[in-house]
């Protein structure tokens, strides 16, 4: 492999340097002048260690008509990321070590992200027995995240036995909190909105007392919990106090949960339709800001890709979820001061070094010095695009912002020093 | 006026002229030997209907047929709600055929609003989940029209299970726009979350909310609420916010009872009420066809060739 230098970036917002990359691994940064490597200009440009997704459904295998792990990646490495967590609810489900070791492969197969898998907490996600969570850990995936996501381990004692089990291996559990009774037949934000358009609410209590109830958990037992796309001011206030108190929690918000409203919901037209739902403009401004203080320690995209029959259709028919891995750094910006006054330390914090850190994923989140794998993208901060759904990367068209005009661009991503995505454009040889 | 989906984008003067259509619909075909007018002669309306509604449907089917409009009765047994053919794909279908007007009866909130992306005829929205039924509050503001004189300054009390209630809704922003106050009343378990800011009083107490009404409009409750723990019993439930002849008496003596069909007697009304002369339920009924004429005709003759 060639040598490669990223010319005169400006590394994570504190200074041009010129990046030397060999064998996958930076060599050197500072004023690098290298003959014969391949020069990347990064003149005007950010570079971020490699974005990492906490919550990706990559829909293969199963519903390989709404994303495959190939599509997926691709559309991952166009939004900056070098790393996704690949949820466990599957067709058949992640919860056997040959679910998670297939899905594992296809990433490596694919090449443009490392693809870790979440294995889930029960069998079938059914929240009755656990499945062998350790037979996931043992395997060649070396599962250390347990989620049941899309379904809440609302089973307390289910949820207990989940979060002592995984202490043997240092693992934790990531819990889609949703109290179930609380949302039987829940289409949308439970409250004005709601009450207008006749669609039964999803109340915000039915996510604060599950992420009461599992702080506590993770307090009694020493174990370590993690909530996913936390979508209420309430529910902040709750993990504020828990980190407070010293427990091992951690939390992610969805890059929709920091812009879109319920409001959208007037429209009836599901591509708004989410779980949890879009919630009001207070929650919005007490996750941005909870963000930026690291209360809420990371963005993670829950990109849920669906086919057109699962949107093209009455909101109630309509499955939730939407796409987020190619807009998700464009909105963390927005939610962190917009192109201009955004911390790119802050950035980086929440969208790559703590998920990182989180999912244990060693590799990734690491800022560009000698011997760290070259997982980086450059983004253009002076940049705008416009959400094209029929350009997305993605093989679905599940975009809530479409149309919209969206700061920051991805230039290049380079997973272990060769880029995935270069000048904008997916780079279609990918064989390391 | 394209669509009628709900009687919250309609302005004051758009329902105030539906009224009024409503009014010359009536009396145009009343007493005629041949009770029908050539007003949409050529004109395909379709009734599009993914719930069972006999009342509804005969009710738009015959104010179609009055205007001579061709009815065709789309009886869609499953939606895709139940894995059915989608509504787009029947949207698609109805749009081939060449539908004037879809009227639309549907489980899902807002599938009539999704219908408008799909087909170009006129949508009018027959009962959306727990959204929205215009053309009910209109015939309701039709008959306290008819009966009262006016609407203006009058006080509506609705009574019941406003929360699962699309005729509440829509008789909610109906009835308010054209200068009514509406108070709602029922227990807190059947009332939505957060409507401070709707222009309703809001009540608990049955009795407290019958002084000095002008009307009031009990809502039918469904027996499955009783099941989700909504209110304890049917008993308790008829104690607390029937209305029975005791109540009766605390209204005004020109106030009107309403009820908009299918009644529970015994539950949320007595019998002895929903027969005496105040109530208005066969009139509503009656309303019921002039109004659905009148929406029909307006929408699709943009009110021309008259």
């Amino acid at each position: 492999m060639t040598d490669l230098v990223i010319k005169s970036a400006d590394i994570v917002g504190k200074g041009r340097q010129d990046v030397l990359v060999r064998d996958g691994r930076v060599a050197e940064v500072g004023s690098v002048s290298a003959k014969d490597a391949e020069v990347v200009d990064a003149d005007g440009l950010v570079l971020l260690p490699g974005l990492v997704d906490l919550h990706t459904h990559l829909r293969e295998p199963g519903r390989e008509d709404a994303e495959t792990v190939l599509t997926g990646t691709r559309a991952a490495a166009k939004g900056g990321y070098t790393a996704v967590c690949a949820m466990a609810n599957s067709y058949p489900v992640a919860d056997t070590a040959g679910v998670v070791e297939q899905v594992a492969a296809l990433g490596r197969a694919a090449g443009y992200a490392d693809v870790q898998p979440i294995g889930a907490v029960s069998v079938g996600l059914e929240g009755k027995r656990l499945a062998e969570i350790g037979a996931m850990a043992q395997s060649a995936a070396q599962v250390r995240m347990f989620s049941d996501d899309g379904h809440c381990v609302h089973d307390p004692v289910l949820m207990r036995r989940a979060l002592e089990y995984v202490k043997t291996f240092g693992g934790l559990v990531a819990q889609h909190a949703e109290e179930p009774r609380l949302t039987e037949g829940a289409q949308m934000n439970e409250g004005a909105v709601s009450s207008e358009l006749g669609l039964p609410g999803w109340p915000s209590v039915a996510e604060e007392a599950i992420i009461a109830r599992d702080v506590l958990l993770a307090e009694y037992t020493g174990a370590r919990v993690h909530f996913c796309h936390v979508s209420t001011a309430r529910s902040v206030a709750i993990i504020r106090e828990a980190k407070a108190r010293g427990a091992k929690v951690t939390a992610e918000v969805c890059p929709h949960h920091l812009l879109l409203t319920d409001e959208a919901a007037r429209s009836y037209d599901p591509v708004y339709k989410v779980n949890p739902p879009l919630r009001r403009e207070a929650d919005v401004e007490v996750l941005r800001a909870a963000l930026a203080e690291g209360v809420i320690d990371a963005v993670a995209t829950d990109h849920a890709p669906h086919a057109p029959q699962d949107k093209e259709c009455e909101w109630a028919a309509a499955r939730p979820g939407m796409l987020g891995l190619e807009t998700a750094l464009s909105i963390s910006v927005l939610a962190l001061g917009g192109p201009s006054g955004v911390d790119w330390d802050v950035l980086a914090e929440r969208t790559s070094r703590t998920p990182a850190r989180i999912a244990g994923l060693e590799a990734h989140g690491r800022d560009p010095q000698p011997g760290v794998e070259a997982n980086f993208t450059l983004v253009d901060p002076s940049a705008t695009w416009t959400v094209v759904p029929e350009g997305l990367a993605s093989l679905s068209r599940n975009t809530p912002y479409a149309g919209m005009e969206l700061p920051v661009t991805v230039q290049a991503t380079f997973l272990r020093g060769r880029a995935t995505v270069l000048n904008g454009k997916i780079e279609e040889e990918t064989t390391e | 006026m394209k669509h009628l989906l709900t009687t919250k984008e309609l302005t004051r003067e758009e329902a105030e002229l539906i009224l009024d259509v409503t009014e010359q619909m009536a009396e145009a075909v009343t007493g005629r030997e041949v009770p029908k007018l050539p007003a949409l002669r050529g004109r395909t309306v379709v009734n599009l209907f993914y719930e069972d509604s006999t009342r509804t449907r005969t009710s738009f089917e015959t104010a179609a047929k009055r205007l001579s409009a061709d009815v065709v009765n789309f009886a869609a047994k499953t939606s895709s709600v139940n894995k059915g053919e989608s509504l787009r794909d029947t949207a698609l279908t109805l749009q081939a055929m060449g539908a004037d007007a879809v009227v639309i009866r549907h489980p899902a909130a807002g599938a009539p609003q999704r219908l408008t992306e799909w087909l170009d005829g006129a949508v009018l929205n027959a009962g959306d989940g727990t959204h929205a039924h215009p053309t009910q509050a209109l015939l309701d503001a039709y008959t306290m029209k008819k009966r009262l004189g006016d609407i203006e300054g009058r006080t509506v009390a609705i009574v019941g299970d406003i929360l699962h209630s699309r005729v509440a809704r829509s008789n909610i922003w109906l009835l308010t726009k054209l200068g009514a106050t509406v108070r709602l009343v029922g227990p807190p378990t059947l009332l939505p979350k957060d409507i401070d800011d709707w222009p309703v009083e809001i009540g608990y107490d049955l009795d407290a909310s019958l002084k000095g009404v002008d009307a009031v409009m009990m809502l039918r409750v469904q027996h499955e609420r009783q099941n989700a723990a909504f209110f304890p019993t049917a008993n308790e439930y008829s104690r607390l916010y029937g209305l029975d002849e005791r109540r009766l008496a605390l209204m005004p003596d020109h106030a009107i009872v309403m009820h908009p069909g299918p009644m529970n007697r015994g539950m949320e009304i007595a019998a002895a009420v929903a027969d005496s002369p105040r109530a208005t339920i066969t009139e509503q009924v009656t309303n019921g066809v002039w109004v659905r004429m009148a929406v029909l005709y307006l929408l699709l003759t943009n009110g021309e060739s008259k």
